[in-house]
């Protein structure tokens, strides 16, 4: 299975995100993360789509059946241009005095953020690639992960071109 | 102009040409209704909503222009449900519009609620929820842009109750702006060359014409290409009545249940050209070994169709009414007999669609179902639009009527939903009162809408039913006996249902034939009787449809029968 990111442009309008996640359902599409937010332009919103696709057929598929739909605007496979793609982590995790100095110091090593403490927890923020986060949360899963919330990933190219004329 | 959003709806349906709405009144549409009543817009009262999204179906495919249905919310909305897909499967033009629930009630599980927009979001082309009375004239402009361009389909308008009550200042769109559809359709002018490049380079090319062509209208550029080439042709069940099927080149339909000429054809050809088609699993047996000798080329308008079921060689993305007259005028550039390279291979499949024809066993104690549809077919006019349910009366159909005509075959292809025929056979007539309409149906399939019979009586809408009485669910039954061992669970329809009774209980004319002796002098007079009419048929219960691919089968491994055994 090979994963690409798609930065799907949508009009900004009520029923849009049960169109796409409708579609992505109803044609068994796998997918690892979505997500959307505003834009620079208000009447646009910005859906990013982690697919999982068995083969170059598919993922044909997955982009036509997208660009089918009324509300979709463009579609740019990230993956295939020169891109930056982030993803977001908050991990809440508990945090005695004994493990504390540990924890702050895999803070320390992935560059991460302790966001929020109390005397039992911590909660840790850290942006980065996928296999980054990844990273962090396999770290620390030698402690007591209380709750994990994950964005999925986002996406732009370098450039100065954005996706809307590519 | 200052109106209520139900007369904006109305307004705007006159703008768009709609002569006839198809619908059933009820608590969240009684300001539309109540405007319906003072503009006294035509209307169709059905017996039940999915009557009438089938009839505005019918209608639409009869037609060519977008068939409209009203419904209320909730359950009327649900209703419409399996017609909307069977729209959607079959790319028909439908505007459907629903009453919703007032806005204060919306995600309340208020009395009559439903998310119509959730549950038809998979089977619409697209769909709205009117919430505030100043977008409708846009909505409703969109929609049928939306219905009719491209790649037709059903779109849903639902609208808040109190949206139909509530003023806006009423000013139609001339124009659609959408970011993310243009409705235009043109494609690569690069793509229709390499086509007929490819054309040039092939020795046994084929055409494989579905329901693009009749859906677009080109039929005659279609028919052109035929005549310019000579290159022998075979159909999907949709793409039927699209070439004449008196010509001889054309081989008949290709599938499932497909004559053995058209299955070989497509099994030996080198270039197979498939135009408005999307190589559905009933049509292309065992996927791997569709066409295998054959480059493919696909004439398309929905880019996510190539490539979709079938890997083809060559594709050409547009509109048919672009791309075909394109073609047509490229392969004539070339100074080429094509008639004479072709014609060997065109000979070789004639011949081999005279050695096994379609055929069936006569029998002098009982009527053959397929015989029905022949002598039916040899008493209408030829441009007759038949409409049929779903089963194998709908195959014989398919197999035995003879289409010569576009847009005259009406049936339920992609979804294949039993209950279908009648409503639309309605739906038929009222976009073509010109035409003769004449529906085969089976004693399942008509019960599944047979409510319809007083719709048809009430509004004296001239069509012809003929059941082919086999007391069973044909098709189950027939499945059953290939493959289930003979056990005929719950397929069996030996029950007291007189169908004749059910017709004259609602004010249609009822015929029973029992007898081969009766079925010409019956048919001959009940034909022609003014008034919906309805011939039961008793035919036998063993009939099988043949040929036939069994499942995940190729497309020559079909199982004969007829006169071949």
């Amino acid at each position: 299975m090979k994963k690409f990111l798609l930065a799907v442009l949508v009009d900004n309008k009520p029923g849009v995100l049960t169109h796409v996640s409708g579609l992505i359902s109803r044609r068994a599409f796998n997918i690892e993360s979505i997500n959307a937010g505003y834009t620079e332009e208000a009447a646009i919103t910005r859906i990013n789509i982690v697919v999982s696709v068995e083969n170059e057929q598919e993922l044909e598929q997955v982009v036509n059946q997208l660009s089918k739909l009324i509300d979709v605007v463009k579609i740019v496979n990230l993956s295939k241009v020169e891109s930056i793609k982030r993803e977001l982590v908050m991990i809440k995790l508990r945090a005695s005095k004994e493990t504390r100095a540990d924890i702050i110091s895999v803070v320390d090593i992935f560059r991460a953020k302790i966001v929020d403490v109390s005397q039992e927890n911590v909660v840790i923020e850290l942006t980065g690639e996928e296999k980054k986060i990844d990273a962090i949360c396999e770290v620390l899963s030698e402690y007591e992960i209380i709750e994990v919330a994950r964005t999925g990933a986002i996406a732009l190219s370098r450039g100065p071109l954005p996706v809307k004329k590519m | 102009m200052l109106i209520n959003g139900a007369q904006a709806i109305l307004e705007s349906l006159k703008k768009e040409k709609v002569d006839i709405v198809f619908g059933y009144p009820g608590g969240a549409v009684l300001t539309l209704y109540d405007e319906l009543y003072k503009m006294n817009f035509p209307h169709i009262l059905t017996r039940h909503e999915q009557g009438a999204v089938h009839a505005a179906d019918g209608y639409a495919r009869a037609t060519g222009r977008v068939g409209v249905c009203f419904a209320t919310s909730g359950p009327g909305a649900t209703n419409l449900v399996t017609g909307i897909a069977t729209a959607n499967m079959d790319s028909i033009p439908l505007v459907c519009i629903t009453g919703q629930v007032g806005n204060p009630y919306i995600g309340k599980d208020s009395f009559q609620e439903a998310d119509i927009c959730g549950i038809t979001t998979p089977i619409t082309k697209h769909n709205y929820l009117v919430k505030n009375v100043a977008d409708l004239p846009r909505v409703l402009r969109e929609a049928f842009f939306i219905a009719r361009t491209g790649r037709p389909g059903p779109v849903v308008i639902d609208v808040a109750k109190d949206v139909f009550a509530a003023q806006l200042n009423y000013d139609y769109p001339k124009k659609v702006h959408l970011n993310g559809y243009s409705g235009d359709f043109i494609g690569n002018e690069g793509e229709v060359s390499a086509a007929a490049e490819a054309l040039q380079h092939a020795k046994r090319p084929l055409f494989f014409v579905g329901g693009g062509i009749n859906l677009s209208d080109e039929t005659d550029a279609m028919c052109a290409l035929l005549a310019c080439t000579g290159i022998p042709v075979v159909s999907t069940l949709m793409g039927l009545g699209c070439v004449p099927s008196a010509d001889e080149g054309f081989l008949g339909m290709a599938g499932m249940h497909g004559s053995y000429a058209a299955n070989m054809a497509i099994m030996e050809c080198d270039l197979l050209l498939g135009i408005g088609v999307r190589f559905d699993d009933r049509v292309t047996g065992l996927v791997e070994e569709f066409a295998p000798r054959a480059k493919i080329v696909h004439f398309e308008v929905d880019a996510a169709e190539i490539n979709k079921n079938i890997r083809v060689d060559y594709r050409v993305l547009g509109d048919l009414r672009w791309s075909l007259p394109l073609f047509l005028q490229k392969i004539k550039a070339v100074t080429k007999d094509y008639k004479a390279s072709y014609s060997m291979w065109r000979q070789y499949v004639i011949e081999m669609n005279h050695a096994k024809p379609l055929s069936y066993k006569k029998d002098n104690h009982c009527i053959m179902p397929e015989e029905v549809i022949e002598k039916v077919s040899a008493l209408m006019d030829e441009d007759t639009i038949v409409v049929t349910d779903v089963g194998q009366h709908q195959m014989w159909t398919a197999q035995f009527y003879g289409f010569k005509k576009p847009r005259q075959f009406v049936t339920s292809g992609g979804l294949g939903t039993m209950g279908y025929g009648l409503p639309a056979a309605i739906g038929a007539k009222i976009g073509r009162s010109d035409k003769k309409v004449v529906l085969f149906t089976g004693d399942g399939s008509i019960m599944m809408n047979c409510q319809e019979l007083a719709t048809a009586a009430d509004n004296d809408i001239d069509i012809k039913i003929v059941v082919l009485h086999n007391h069973v669910l044909g098709m189950v039954a027939q499945w059953q006996r290939m493959f289930y061992k003979k056990h005929y669970s719950q397929s069996v329809l030996n029950g007291h249902t007189d169908l004749v009774k059910l017709a004259e209980a609602m004010g249609v004319s009822g015929y029973r034939i029992n007898e081969p002796a009766e079925l010409m002098p019956v048919l001959k007079k009940a034909l022609v009787q003014h008034g919906p009419v309805l011939i039961d048929v008793m035919v036998p219960d063993t009939e099988d449809v043949l040929p036939m691919v069994p499942g995940g089968k190729r497309l020559d491994q079909m199982v004969m029968g007829g006169d071949e055994e």
